[in-house]
């Protein structure tokens, strides 16, 4: 039982997970759900309680039961007390003065991550304004690599997505060709597939592969297919480089994804076998979003941010490259508007950081959102603020195949230039080979074709 | 105004991509041409306008007048009802509403004798535009198509998601319900329809227990093949008595590349 008092009101929670869910700031998720705070003050009572509560009250009391569930268990069983230790004497609310002050610094937030658990990283989120989530997210550095390098100080990647309806392979070469040459691709090149057929997936990682192979370019491949796909892939002699699985935060939903932390663990050494990386051996790529817990019905009365950060321990787990959190691709019934959304944007950003992970977000909306560009331009801004790793290059921000909107290339040209973000640095090397950017990391014009990289191959595509 | 890529006139202070000739092979936006990082206006105010006409689509009402004279050619009962969302905003934030009907709708909806083979039901959706626009002429060509079927009446839904079909079909009885419903407007396409067949539906059937047929509209797939493609769907259902997955739709090989 958890209670605070405002004025002469006396607000009482019955449980963790419904202090938790009180103390969200409003979506429609929580809502549809049912567990939302009824009022503003309701909601505000619960922060008050939230912010008294010992951190350490994570660690007796699991969310989802250790019997029931092994995203729980996974919590639990690799929970890092001596990282913990540092802040182990904090409440909820002395954490997130902790995190603000000198004391957090980038080496120390670093050895912490491991003593983080989701549910912590969650609870004090719910205490930030959306300027303590960048002020504290862009101290923390989580740097990887394959074959290129994400993550460092003053970089930002991008992951080009050229997805076609048909996965047309010469309409998806078409515009990963536009991406790259728009500077686009440093966090991986990433096709999600529209068909699930062996066959044509294993033509769309040739392809990628060829192209990689042949021009040199320091990034690597992942065709988003299901993971299981992909183990097939390895074992049939693929070229694969990234891993891809979107997972969730409890049992339940990772086994409507039709996954289980057995089958990550397959597919993370299936990915390693292949020893592809140059720069490093990062090889998963994992997708995650508020809301998708809500949907297959496996949230267990829990609030949909607090799910979410509970997906992270499960990529955690796994050593990835890239964790995206495709914030607003879910629509209006979990994120309702561009506020709502570019909230949990930065949320999802922050906790996956804190508790040690290669955040990216894919900053988006669907047409049944009340969002906007200039909705997107404020997220991605802020985000590039905050130190986001990656985010997506979708040719004009317009995915004709899962039919929402993501950030450009466009963007991604205006966020390096707004924010002096350079690329990662081997696939900055590339391009500085081949002239596409000038010593300030700043496109070239290109108005003669036979001088761009893939000149021959965009001839033969032209026939 | 007309936007296709040949017809810009670049001002000075914009590039252009000397690989527009790809645009050939992809329905997206490449080779925009950049004004200093960012898009030239002209492709700034093409992208608008696909999102206002999303939008507009998303906001649109069904008009029913129109849309029951209309249907009155077929010579069919018509019956309409409403879902448990009462407008626009709660049918977005709420979806568990939009697939309930409203207490006044489900009053008036009593089982049938004999109760029917199919059941049709026009809905709104995501995009009103595209029930209003593509329903009158699919079913013009889908009913001469069902021939010897007992088709019930044609249910107008509004604030309707697809699952609402299910309801009026627990409701009258009948044993196959399709629900042909404004899908969500992608910028290319603000009034796509979408036809989901649902043998034998009852409370929390799932998607993956109904057929769809996507993107039926004239520049999609067209009111003629969508017509044949869902008669034969309906019917191999009602044979089967089964819907969905287990029932299964054939691929197109996809076009190979021109190069190594």
């Amino acid at each position: 039982m958890y209670r605070a008092r405002i004025g002469i009101h006396s607000h009482v929670f019955a449980s963790l997970g419904e202090l938790l869910a009180k103390a969200s700031p409003f979506r429609s998720g929580d809502a549809l759900a049912g567990v939302a705070a009824v009022s503003a003050e309701e909601r505000m009572a619960a922060r008050l309680a939230l912010a008294d509560l010992p951190l350490r009250a994570f660690l007796d009391h699991a969310l989802i039961a250790y019997e029931h569930d092994e995203v729980t268990r996974l919590i639990v069983d690799t929970h890092d007390a001596a990282a913990f230790a540092p802040i182990a004497s904090l409440t909820v609310g002395g954490f997130r003065d902790w995190l603000l002050s000198p004391q957090a610094t980038t080496a120390v937030l670093a050895a912490l991550a491991p003593g983080v658990t989701p549910e912590m990283a969650a609870a004090v989120s719910k205490l930030m304004r959306n300027q303590d989530l960048i002020l504290a997210a862009r101290k923390i550095r989580v740097v990887t690599a394959f074959r290129s390098t994400i993550g460092l100080p003053g970089r930002l990647a991008i992951r080009l997505q050229p997805n076609h309806p048909s996965d047309d392979p010469r309409g998806i070469l078409a515009s990963t060709l536009d991406g790259l040459l728009y500077g686009a691709g440093d966090a991986c090149i990433g096709i999600n597939p529209a068909s699930d057929d062996p066959a044509r997936l294993r033509a769309l990682w040739n392809m990628l592969d060829h192209l990689i192979d042949r021009h040199g370019i320091p990034t690597q491949s992942c065709v988003l297919a299901h993971v299981t796909r992909q183990i097939e892939a390895i074992e049939a002699g693929a070229p694969v480089d990234l891993v891809f699985q979107s997972v969730g935060g409890s049992e339940a939903l990772n086994r409507s994804f039709g996954v289980s932390l057995a089958l990550l663990r397959e597919a993370h050494e299936a990915g390693l076998s292949l020893k592809r990386g140059s720069a490093g051996s990062n090889v998963m790529y994992f997708e995650t979003g508020q809301g998708a817990a809500l949907s297959a019905n496996a949230h267990h009365g829990l609030d949909q941010q607090t799910c979410e950060t509970r997906a992270y321990a499960v990529c955690r787990a796994f050593a990835p490259l890239l964790v995206n959190s495709v914030v607003g691709f879910i629509g209006p019934e979990y994120l309702y508007d561009g506020k709502q959304i570019i909230r949990a944007g930065l949320e999802d950003h922050f906790c996956g950081k804190l508790i040690g992970l290669p955040m990216g977000v894919d900053v988006c909306y669907t047409n049944h959102a009340e969002a906007d560009q200039d909705d997107m331009d404020t997220l991605l801004t802020l985000l590039g603020a905050a130190g986001v790793n990656f985010v997506m290059g979708v040719p004009g921000a317009d995915d004709v195949m899962l039919g929402y909107q993501s950030t450009s290339f466009h963007d991604g040209l205006a966020l390096r230039e707004s924010l002096n973000l350079r690329h990662a640095p081997e696939f900055e090397d590339w391009l500085l080979h081949h002239q596409l950017i000038d010593a300030h990391g700043r496109l070239r014009d290109s108005t003669q074709l036979a001088s761009l990289p893939f000149a021959k191959l965009i001839a033969d595509l032209r026939r | 105004m007309n936007l296709t890529t040949d017809e810009q006139q670049h001002a000075p202070a914009t590039s252009a991509d000397p690989w527009h000739a790809l645009r050939v092979h992809t329905p997206a936006r490449i080779a925009l041409g950049r004004s200093g990082a960012s898009l030239p206006t002209r492709e700034l105010l093409a992208f608008g306008i696909a999102h206002a006409q999303a939008r507009d689509a998303v906001h649109a009402s069904l008009d029913i007048a129109a849309l029951r004279a209309d249907l009155a050619t077929f010579g069919l009962p018509i019956v309409e009802v409403r879902s448990a969302a009462a407008n626009r905003a709660a049918y977005l934030a709420r979806p568990d509403w939009g697939r309930r009907l409203d207490a006044a709708s489900a009053a008036a909806l009593k089982p049938m004798t004999p109760p029917p083979d199919l059941l049709l039901v026009i809905a709104d959706g995501l995009s009103a535009t595209a029930a209003q626009r593509h329903a009158l002429p699919l079913l013009r060509e889908t009913l001469p198509r069902l021939q010897g079927l007992q088709i019930g009446p044609l249910v107008i839904a509004t604030q309707a998601r697809v699952a609402l079909a299910d309801a009026v079909a627990i409701a009258l009885g009948a044993r196959l319900v399709v629900s042909l419903i404004g899908e969500r407007p992608g910028l290319s396409a603000p009034d796509s329809l979408g036809a989901y067949i649902t043998w034998a539906p009852q409370p929390g059937t799932t998607d993956a227990q109904r057929n769809c047929l996507s993107n039926i509209r004239p520049e999609g797939l067209g009111y003629d093949t969508a017509a044949t493609q869902l008669a034969a769907l309906i019917r191999a259902s009602l044979t089967a008595g089964i819907s969905g997955v287990a029932l299964g739709f054939g691929e197109a090989t996809p076009p190979q590349l021109p190069i190594s």
